[in-house]
């Protein structure tokens, strides 16, 4: 019955009677004001790069060959690593969400040990365990003959370890606010836990887990520090769009700003792209 | 930015000769309050101990310092940020603000080195070992003045190198070494003798090609104009060129 009584996810304009808007009187201003002055806050460091941005050379920089193989490079590994996230990161966000254990406290602040760590210092992490005297890393030299520092998967784990807390949480937020009747109901209909995993607990949190999936793979995609501290920086195989829009700082403010705008444009193309097709569809 | 100050023994000298403004001429021929350092990474050790000993010399002066890459200093100088005197690692980057009086000083030069781990255990004696299959080389990137340095170096040898990674900046570079990533880096002198007992210097002649020089100036805005000609005279006082000739450094 309650199955029916709460559907799982409404369209936006059926959620309020007719009405209630002009009833409920205008935005307040007490919300409104701080509400712009974030927005001016967050927006105008933007307006700044248009204003400085060279447009009349903007063709030019963009045809430079190094240009066009760091932004592939950095989409291919920001997907990449979001992958890698979605597939580490919601069992781990089920597992802090849904299982009791104990220490569960201490794990879940575990993770969020990336987004304090300042990323320079994640990379060196990652080198003392990945790297060619690391932990695992020199097994798997010996072993294997996998290096991954200097490497484009490098370039992924990097990405991976600084982006997947943002999943994590993301989801787990989204588990934890989710009616756990539903998964109840699944069990009792005679589901096992892995069944009712994904046919009623992943479209459940759908909108939560692709919240976090796309602050998952934008944060991937602006990871600075410790991909050029794990990974190094080389054009082609480790320079993404950061590592290129640092090192031409250093000589071209100018070609800097447009590397900077081409790797926004390109993000926000493809997250408006995405939010209209999978985010808000009902 | 990083903001490197005695801010204990500045206070302490604020206190005692009961003044604190910039230019109110009374101690010291007018050497008094704040002056603002903009330097160089490479020279943090070295400066931090200069100022220390400036502020000794002149009671009632603080030098405040921001250490960082000498590109990332000169826009922040263009912007606008409040600085007295700047001291680049390339002649280019000091070029690039506008500076209170005529040619800059090279007040100091860096040239560069084969750092590797610890006793060398590669056996590394040239520039022409780094092409060895199998060793793992870093290098700046061609855009900061290690990598320019470094290029002009390997064409002056007539080695052609591909180099596992192109470092962002010299500490980059030379964090590989120490953790043992590369075999090999070319970096300045003087940063293997701060990283001295991990990392093993190779001296190579075509260094001589790629020499770098540090220009320091008063810029054209500088708050404290008195102070930071101090600054700079004491840079280049015999007492100064000691502590960075200690470090590694050449006389100009």
């Amino acid at each position: 019955m309650t199955l029916i009584a709460h559907p799982v996810r409404r369209s936006a304009g059926s959620r309020r009677p007719r009405g209630a808007r002009r009833r409920g009187g205008g935005v307040p201003v007490a919300l409104l004001l701080p509400a712009l002055l974030g927005l001016a806050f967050l927006t105008l460091p933007l307006i700044g790069l248009l204003a400085r941005t060279p447009w009349s050379t903007l063709p030019q920089r963009l045809a430079e060959p190094g240009v066009l193989a760091a932004l592939r490079l950095s989409l291919l590994t920001a997907t990449l690593a979001t992958l890698l996230c979605l597939l580490l990161g919601v069992p781990l966000a089920w597992l802090l969400a849904r299982v009791e254990f104990p220490g569960r406290r201490l794990v879940r602040a575990l993770v969020t040990v990336p987004l304090v760590l300042p990323p320079v210092v994640g990379g060196v992490a990652l080198l003392l365990v990945f790297g060619r005297r690391g932990l695992i890393g020199g097994w798997l030299d010996q072993t294997f003959g996998i290096t991954l520092p200097f490497t484009t998967t490098g370039v992924v784990f990097a990405e991976a370890f600084v982006a997947m807390p943002f999943l994590v949480i993301a989801v787990e937020g989204a588990l934890r606010g989710a009616d756990r009747r539903y998964e109840e109901a699944a069990a009792t209909l005679g589901a096992g836990r892995w069944t009712t995993f994904t046919h009623v607990t992943v479209p459940l949190v759908g909108p939560g887990l692709a919240a976090g999936a796309v602050l998952c793979w934008a944060r991937a995609l602006g990871e600075f520090g410790a991909t050029i501290t794990f990974a190094g920086n080389f054009p082609g195989r480790t320079q993404t769009m950061p590592l290129a829009v640092y090192l031409a700082l250093e000589t071209d403010v100018e070609a800097a700003i447009v590397l900077s705008l081409i790797l926004l444009v390109v993000s926000v193309v493809i997250l408006a792209g995405l939010r209209d097709r999978w985010i808000s569809a009902p | 930015m990083r903001l490197r100050t005695s801010i204990v023994a500045g206070a302490v000298a604020l206190v005692l000769t009961g003044c604190g403004t910039p230019g109110d001429g009374t101690a010291d021929g007018g050497v008094t309050g704040t002056v603002t350092v903009f330097a160089a990474a490479s020279l943090t050790a070295t400066f931090d101990r200069i100022g220390r000993d400036f502020e000794a010399a002149h009671p009632g002066s603080t030098v405040m310092f921001n250490f960082a890459g000498s590109s990332a200093l000169a826009t922040q100088i263009t912007e606008g940020a409040p600085a007295d005197v700047f001291a680049s690692a390339a002649p280019r980057h000091l070029a690039a603000v506008a500076t209170a009086d005529g040619t800059p000083a090279v007040f100091v030069r860096n040239q560069l080195v084969i750092a590797v781990a610890a006793g060398n255990p590669e056996g590394v004696r040239s520039l022409s070992d780094l092409t060895r299959p199998g060793l793992k080389v870093a290098l700046c990137a061609e855009q900061v003045p290690c990598g320019s340095a470094a290029s002009r170096a390997l064409d002056a040898a007539g080695v052609a190198l591909t180099p596992v990674t192109l470092e962002a900046d010299v500490r980059g570079a030379l964090a590989k070494v120490r953790l043992g990533e590369v075999d090999a880096a070319l970096v300045y002198r003087t940063d293997t003798r701060s990283t001295a007992p991990d990392v093993t210097a190779v001296e190579f002649p075509e260094s001589a090609q790629a020499v770098n020089d540090y220009p320091i100036a008063v810029l054209a805005d500088a708050p404290n104009p008195t102070a930071a000609h101090a600054f700079v005279a004491h840079v280049r006082s015999a007492q100064s060129r000691a502590v960075l000739a200690e470090a590694g450094f050449q006389a100009p």
